[in-house]
């Protein structure tokens, strides 16, 4: 009889488990806050500001997320992680979403069992070198001393490069962005590398940023964005979708100064659809009709995000270039709302 | 006269095992037993089941898998296409460097500290107990980071030292270089090279031993085999005669003569760091995540070791040291073979802990980039391939391992040591 109540209780605790899986949307609902995973702090895209109030390109994605989802963009919970603690907070429920500088990759995206759900920045990896050592390609880095984040894939990449190139370095593994600086700084290494986004956003809170160049190669693809756990489609398909919304915006001309006109209905079937006066897309979402309209007006589109957190009159001071919308030769498409 | 007081022999019922004191306490045994396997069972039962529905069951196929990683300290041969395995056992042998130096390094501080604490001199023993306080007061994650801060912030960088005039020159008649990159030494050098032989084939035990060594040790470990037969000689012919012989130039002729001659017949001669591009080459570098590891780690244990002394001294009855003084032994060599001796069964089994503790200490090594095994097979290795529980597991088994051993080292040791009484 022992054996049968024990059998019974494991059928039991392995049900509820499976149970718990789903459902992610309601758990927020029920929470009031989405937990949302971003870096211990990157200038531009997720970082606290004076007054403790996160901000950036990254932390837009979470707010408009929020917004769809429980109509306020303040009802995030930011939890700091780093580029080796990301994916087990995933996994373990800790966060409900990563909006964190994460490369997509295959491995992560199958084997670590995520659920990558669009790409909202198109980055490449970089080298960051003091103006004085007088080197101006990343081919003349033989022998050179690089910092390096532990956990990423820029760690994968430059093993690969410098073996490509036959030549020789010292990696010095670092947990942060904020220690890679003091090193780098300090002259304990040579070089730093990481997405050149993030040379970019670092460069730009040296004191003179003119000493530093960021070499003109780019050794990697690294497209960056938001992801969730694989196992539930219909959280997935959120994300996917406020993202979307937010590059389809720019594309139609939604700003978050014309939003309210547009709303009322214009005789564009599409943008009615994205803002809920026509069709029932936020009901196929499990949200309701006006979930992309409060998402957009969280922060602006694509386009006003981009400028307002990493553009160039930004201290980060990043240009479009491949991140501009596919009508401008860019890479930004989002797939159509129909 | 025999009497049979033996009771009736009762047939056992079930209740028994309950109402029967003989019988109690081991049907309580039994079931908290059967509780906790139960509770054991369903716990791992319980992780499987979940694993398996997210798609991640349990295996190891991972280990033989290219690591794709770059390690910047190893002691044997390894780049990034060597698999998973080979890099968590380099991460190893990191971890086991800075656990010998360390434990090596916090004898040597702490038994110092802990005899200079007991000084007369009152301004010895403060500045000891200061030491102490502030060393085993403080979260060693903390004198980690501070060390690792001072190296970085205060020594030069390589590029100081170039130049015609540069800022910064090598000490020692050229052959150091400290630099916030780590320390480079200068290295042994044999031009009549003995080679080396590979073991383990292409495992990723694989390792080549410096015959080099292999000879230096062997007849460095024979000279003095035959140097304590040389002493040996003399305690016997004190003990009969009453005449001890002068010894110490026959004893270092035997040590120094055959390892010098072995040198030379090899071709030693030593290379010394040289700056050429970005960083030194030649020498022995050594990072600066080690030398910042290796000394608070021991500087911290070495305040706890340092108590753990001056208990064991204290513990040895001032009745010895005065039987010793009246004697007319002086005062260092009452400690030496008076106190010290007896405070020694006082000290080892504490001084197991505190080596124990430093090895696990050392998985903090992270925090400065340095690569041990928690570093890359709990750190790079399980952030790569997404097997969190099967990384882990395997963590811990291997400091438990590492544990257990010292344990029984240093057990055996304190069987030597302590007292034979009877």
């Amino acid at each position: 009889m022992k054996k049968s109540v024990f059998l019974g209780a494991l059928t039991v605790a392995g049900l509820a488990a499976s149970g718990a899986a789903a459902a992610t949307l309601d758990d927020i609902k029920a929470r009031g806050t989405l937990n949302c995973g971003v870096t211990t702090g990157l200038v531009g895209f997720a970082a606290p500001d004076a007054n403790g109030v996160w901000e950036g390109f990254d932390v837009a994605v979470c707010r408009a997320v929020a917004a769809a989802v429980l109509g306020d963009a303040t009802a995030v919970e930011f939890v700091p992680t780093t580029g080796k603690t990301r994916f087990t907070a995933l996994a373990s429920g800790e966060v409900d979403m990563l909006a964190r500088n994460t490369t997509w990759t295959l491995t992560r995206d199958v084997d670590l069992k995520n659920e990558f759900v669009g790409i909202n920045y198109y980055d490449g990896q970089g080298f960051m070198i003091p103006k004085s050592l007088g080197v101006t390609s990343a081919k003349e880095l033989n022998g050179a001393t690089v910092c390096i984040q532990t956990g990423t894939t820029t760690e994968l990449n430059l093993a690969d490069f410098f073996r490509a190139n036959d030549m020789e370095y010292e990696p010095v593994p670092i947990e942060t962005n904020a220690e890679a600086q003091q090193q780098y700084l300090a002259g304990a290494c040579d070089v730093y590398t990481t997405d050149s986004s993030g040379l970019a956003a670092t460069r730009a809170t040296f004191e003179t940023p003119s000493d530093h160049v960021i070499l003109p190669e780019i050794v990697s693809k690294e497209p960056l964005g938001p992801l969730v756990r694989h196992g539930d489609q219909e959280w997935g398909d959120i994300v996917r979708w406020t993202l979307n919304a937010l590059i389809a915006a720019e594309e139609l001309g939604i700003t978050s100064a014309n939003i309210e006109e547009l709303a009322k209905g214009t005789d564009r079937p599409e943008v009615n659809r994205i803002l809920g006066s026509e069709g029932t897309m936020g009901e196929m979402l499990g949200l309701d009709s006006e979930w992309a309209k409060r998402a957009i007006m969280a922060g602006g589109n694509y386009g006003e995000l981009f400028a307002k957190h990493i553009g160039e009159e930004t201290p980060v001071g990043l240009a479009r270039g491949l991140n501009a919308q596919w009508k401008d030769g860019g890479l930004m498409y989002a797939p159509p709302f129909r | 006269m025999t009497t049979d007081t033996d009771p009736p022999k009762e047939s056992f019922r079930l209740s028994m095992l309950i109402y029967d004191t003989r019988y109690r306490s081991t049907t309580i045994q039994v079931v908290a037993l059967m509780a906790f396997m139960l509770a054991a069972a369903w716990l791992i039962n319980n992780t499987m089941q979940n694993l398996a529905a997210l798609g991640k069951p349990v295996e190891f196929g991972f280990f033989s898998e290219p690591s794709s990683y770059d390690i910047n300290q190893h002691i044997l041969e390894y780049d990034s296409r060597d698999s998973h395995l080979r890099a968590s056992f380099i991460g190893l042998l990191n971890t086991l460097i800075v656990a010998v130096l360390g434990c090596a390094t916090a004898t040597i501080v702490g038994v110092l500290v802990g005899v200079l604490r007991l000084s007369k001199n009152w301004l010895v023993a403060k500045i000891m107990a200061v030491y102490v306080e502030m060393f085993r007061n403080v979260p060693v994650l903390l004198w980690i980071v501070l060390a690792m801060a001072i190296l970085i912030e205060s020594l030069p960088r390589p590029s100081a030292f170039r130049g015609d005039n540069p800022d910064a020159t090598l000490k020692l008649f050229d052959s150091v270089a400290f630099t916030n990159r780590g320390f480079y030494i200068p290295e042994p050098l044999f031009s009549r090279s003995l080679g080396d032989i590979h073991l383990f084939g292409q495992s990723s035990l694989r390792m080549d031993v410096s015959l080099d060594l292999l000879a230096f040790v062997l007849v460095l470990g024979l000279s003095i085999f035959a140097a304590r037969k040389v002493t040996a000689r003399a305690d016997a012919i004190q003990n009969a005669t009453g005449e001890r012989p002068t010894t110490w130039y026959i004893n270092l002729g035997i040590i120094v003569l055959p390892t010098l001659g072995l040198l030379i017949a090899m071709g030693f001669h030593v290379g010394n760091p040289e700056l050429t591009g970005f960083n030194f080459q030649g020498g022995i570098h050594m990072r600066n995540s080690l030398i910042a590891l290796w000394l608070s780690l021991s500087l911290y244990t070495a305040a706890f070791v340092a108590e753990i002394v001056r208990a064991g001294i204290l513990a040895v009855s001032h009745g010895q040291t005065e039987a010793a003084a009246a004697l007319g032994l002086r005062p260092n060599r009452v400690m030496n073979l008076v106190v010290l001796p007896q405070a020694l069964r006082v000290i080892v089994p504490p001084l197991i802990s505190q080596y124990l503790n430093l090895t696990k200490n050392s998985s903090l090594a992270i925090a400065v980039g340095y690569m041990d095994i928690t570093g890359t097979l709990g750190g790079i290795t399980m952030n790569q391939t997404g097997r969190e529980l099967e990384c882990v597991l395997l963590l811990m088994l291997v400091y438990l391992t590492i544990s257990l051993v010292i344990s029984s080292i240093m057990n055996w040791y304190n069987n030597r040591v302590k007292l034979v009484e009877r």
